[in-house]
């Protein structure tokens, strides 16, 4: 498998995605741009970079490797700068997409650390922080409920979710502990043959 | 004194942990950061995870800063190759082999199995965040006033956690 260099001829598509061979150099600035200004969440910013105005991807691309990313560890963000990188240049190309998104941030939360360390205990930045904690807590809360929306194939799903919270919250089993249990748990539950709804189930 | 070797040890561990999203290592990340290591409080650990949420790029960068102080510059540099490193290898593996398993029954079985428990992980981490963050009425209304905004409205999420920021100030200020 070491054909990345050519665009893969998956389907064919008359729109013809990637052109020319795109440059390390343009990934890392493109992945940058996107690391540098994807404020409240990188997935719109992504999209909007690599399908619409750069056509690296199209769009049923995107979509599978955005899948592949929530199935793997790792945060969605960086897994999709490795895949795309890949897919453009190899390993080349998804060592300058990940350190291209990773920077800014990097920097600035360096910053940022560097400060809260020296000001963390002033009156007004405990009282901010403490509104801050709060209001982040609700944005995590938005994102099960978007995500059990989007990615749940099933009501059952729902007493995965809640061994998985009991385990870790109540049992204390610690996450990795969990992870395999429940996981395997949940895959069995959804094995081959059992999936009435997809279409090329054998 | 040389904390290296435990950021290494401990980031890299909390990598793979990070199945749906960085909040799903939180619990683990609360054990090892604050508990075992001490490199900051739990207070400081939410306060840095919280930060982070208005920060561009991805959303674990907080990390950085624990890097920092528990080992300056070179603790930073190495706390983000370890939390980022393992998981990117992985996916550069799977980038690569992913389409030979098209046709492998399992792959949907897996994806499918994996959503429930990524979601039950993410959830685990926030009662785990708001066992610290959530300590009365004011923070409650807060946090609750941001699902529901976000539940309904097309709004920045940075947004509203700079929100919770001018909220705070004007709520939790000793008089």
């Amino acid at each position: 498998m070491s054909d990345a260099a050519l665009p893969p001829p998956v389907e064919a598509l008359p729109v013809a995605p990637v052109t020319a061979q795109v440059s390390i150099g343009q990934i890392f600035l493109e992945f940058l741009i996107i690391g540098a200004t994807s404020f409240g969440g990188v997935v719109p910013y992504l999209r909007g970079s690599l399908v619409t105005r750069n056509h690296w991807v199209d769009d049923k691309e995107f979509v599978e490797m955005l899948s592949i990313s929530q199935s793997l560890p790792g945060l969605n963000a960086t897994n999709m700068a490795v895949l795309v990188g890949e897919k453009l240049r190899g390993a080349m190309g998804s060592i300058a997409a990940i350190i291209g998104i990773c920077l800014p941030g990097a920097v600035l939360m360096y910053i940022v650390g560097i400060f809260y360390r020296i000001h963390g205990d002033h009156v007004w930045i405990t009282a901010a922080l403490k509104g801050v904690a709060a209001a982040a807590v609700g944005l995590i809360l938005s994102t099960v409920v978007s995500m059990s929306k989007k990615s749940l194939s099933g009501k059952f799903d729902f007493v995965f979710i809640a061994l998985t919270v009991i385990a870790v919250n109540r049992l204390h089993l610690g996450v990795p502990r969990t992870l395999v249990a429940v996981g395997l748990l949940a895959i069995l539950f959804h094995r081959p043959g059992k999936q009435q709804k997809e279409s090329g189930s054998q | 004194m040389n904390q290296i070797p435990a950021l290494i040890r401990v980031f890299a561990y909390l990598s793979i942990l990070t199945v749906g999203g960085g909040m799903a290592a939180f619990p683990e990340m609360k054990i090892l950061t604050v508990e075992a290591h001490k490199w900051l409080t739990f207070p400081q650990l939410i306060h840095l995870y919280s930060v982070g949420q208005m920060a561009p790029g991805p959303n674990m960068m907080m990390i950085v800063a624990i890097g920092q102080w528990a080992g300056g510059f070179l603790g930073a540099l190495i706390v983000l190759i370890a939390f980022f490193g393992p998981t990117a290898v992985l996916a550069f593996i799977v980038a690569r082999g992913w389409k030979k398993l098209e046709k492998w029954p399992w792959r949907t079985s897996i994806q499918q199995g994996l959503a429930p428990v990524s979601i039950g992980l993410l959830l685990a981490g926030c009662f785990t965040m708001a066992k610290g963050a959530v300590t009365g009425v004011e923070t409650a209304a807060i946090a609750v006033g941001v699902l529901l905004i976000l539940l309904q409205y097309k709004v920045n999420p940075a947004l509203l956690v700079l929100a919770g920021a001018v909220l705070g100030v004007f709520s939790f200020m000793p008089k």
